[in-house]
């Protein structure tokens, strides 16, 4: 079985050390998560591509405690198989706060400000049997 | 110099869900409602805004209300658009353009948390499939970080959610109409930590529809005309914490409601602490909570003492959400902005029945907050 990615760009992969793949703007430095072409920050309209920080604290986060719609979840959204998983806001130092998935889904055991480090997880299997994979924080242990 | 404007009709249909009837009929209602309320035929409309997000154009519903010929301008600006149909609206007559016309507002969602469409709001395939793609995680998020930082406690969601329930049954065009207590809100399912099921308030069905009119003409239509002082609608700026972003930037900007907010407050003249009641963007308990401090009522964490005093309560000193808001109303988009506006006519016009704000309140303010980061806001005065 091999593994894909959810999209291509989004990260880079297959990697021993995987990193969100953003773009830094020529003009004024500003980071962002995922590619674009335009500035927000200063409307400038030419950004480089980069490779993220890996690791960084959190910044907020939540439960996904019911299985979303699906389309356009790829998941798993069968109310009884369905299981709750984190989400949040981890704070790349320098760079930009990225969403994504955490592998900690437990209240009690996400505080913020904590250490977290990006994995790439398994979410589903396409119609060739293929494991769809996406990206993910994980605690620091 | 612009002309001043007033409302002097209001209609809505019964927010929740109806089966068999469609959200641009529920639209439709609303108008013929308005129209009645007013003294007005259709015919007598110069102008309309009008929109809906998942209900269709409103501009069609002439074939059901009468082609007249008026000039009918659909809107479709996310969760502002009912407030963005109002906003132009009220321009339009300050301008000095038309004298008489209506902004309305409809809508019809399916069931559960909206399924957001990821390629029209500029979004990867795979933030949906990856299972980001839902606002509720976005309104959980948020308010957890603000308990974090301003020490909001989890009774006081409970509390907020309580009192939308309390409000919504003494209101019949309310939707959730059951009172529902603190400790049933605080036990029901935890959907996105740290709010619980009877927090959210759901995607629903309805339709509003106000009449504006030039105000020295108010008279013709209405003897308790109520004056639109402030209309304003604004996006975020680089830095706001916004709902569907799978970055945000490090450095911190205050976000579209504070702008939208100091913009009418300029407009109308006067403060926050002229402001009677306020109908305030819940789309779940924390954003009540959140939006109390960003449209200026309070200061961030103050909300904590307010709330647990019961200062919010409809014969608290600054009432919130009389109508029973999003989580007793469900929140059809096109329509809920102005809702929010016809509950503010009602207490301006002390016709809120059970609900009503006592001592005779005579300025209310109205914000709703939604997707992409875009909020509008209304003051209302006698």
């Amino acid at each position: 079985m091999a593994q894909v990615p959810v999209a291509e760009g989004v990260f880079t992969w297959p990697s021993d050390a995987p990193a969100l793949i953003g773009s830094r703007c020529v003009a004024c430095g500003n980071h962002m998560f995922p590619v674009q072409s335009g500035c927000p920050k200063c409307s400038g309209d030419s950004t480089e591509t980069v490779t993220l920080g890996r690791r960084g604290t959190l910044w907020t986060w939540t439960i996904q405690g019911f299985p979303p719609k699906a389309p356009p979840y790829a998941g798993d959204a069968d109310p009884k198989t369905f299981r709750a998983f984190g989400v949040g806001y981890v704070e790349l130092p320098g760079e930009v706060k990225v969403e994504a998935r955490l592998t900690e889904s437990d209240p009690e055991k996400l505080k913020i400000g904590m250490e977290m480090e990006l994995v790439i997880v398994p979410l589903s299997t396409d119609e060739n049997g293929d494991e769809v994979v996406t990206f993910a924080f994980a605690p620091v242990a | 110099m612009s002309v001043d404007v007033a409302i002097v009709g209001i209609g809505m249909h019964e927010f929740g869900r109806t089966e068999g009837v469609s959200g641009m009929d529920q639209g439709v209602i609303a108008v013929r409602r308005a129209l009645a309320d007013a003294g007005a035929s259709w015919d007598d409309m110069q102008f309309a805004f009008g929109g809906s997000m998942a209900a269709g154009a409103a501009d069609t519903m002439v074939s059901l209300l009468g082609l007249t010929g008026l000039q009918f301008i659909n809107v479709m600006n996310g969760c502002a658009t009912g407030g963005s149909a109002l906003f132009s609206a009220y321009n339009t007559i300050r301008s000095g353009v038309f004298d008489l016309g209506i902004a309305i507002g409809f809508d019809k969602h399916e069931r559960g948390a909206f399924r957001v469409n990821t390629k029209g709001a500029g979004l990867g395939d795979w933030y949906g499939s990856s299972g980001l793609a839902l606002t509720t995680q976005f309104f959980g998020m948020k308010i957890n970080r603000y308990m974090h930082e301003y020490g909001i406690s989890h009774s006081t969601l409970a509390k907020v959610a309580s009192k939308a329930f309390r409000n919504g049954s003494e209101n019949p065009m309310a939707w959730r109409r059951k009172p529902l207590s603190e400790q049933e809100i605080a036990d029901s399912p935890m959907l996105s930590y740290p709010l619980t099921q009877y927090m959210f308030c759901n995607p629903g069905e309805g339709g509003v529809a106000l009449i504006l009119c030039r105000a020295d003409k108010a008279h013709l239509y209405s003897d308790r005309p109520i004056y639109l002082r402030a209309a304003a609608v604004r996006s975020r700026r680089f830095g706001s914490f916004e709902v569907l972003a799978p970055s945000i930037a490090l450095e911190h900007n205050a976000g579209p409601t504070v702008d939208a907010s100091k913009a009418a407050f300029e407009m109308a003249g006067i403060g926050p602490e002229d402001v009677d009641l306020a109908q305030l963007q819940d789309t779940e308990a924390g954003a009540e909570v959140m939006h109390m401090a960003e449209n200026g009522f309070c200061e961030h964490g103050e909300q904590e003492m307010m709330i647990q005093a019961g200062e919010t309560e409809i014969g608290g000193r600054f009432p919130v959400n009389t109508d029973g808001g999003c989580l007793a109303n469900g929140e059809p988009i096109g329509a809920s902005g102005l809702r929010q506006v016809y509950e503010n006519v009602l207490q301006l016009r002390g016709d809120a029945g059970s609900r009503q704000v006592p001592n005779d309140p005579k300025v209310a303010y109205t914000h709703v907050y939604g997707a992409p980061g875009i909020s509008g806001v209304t003051i209302l005065s006698r």
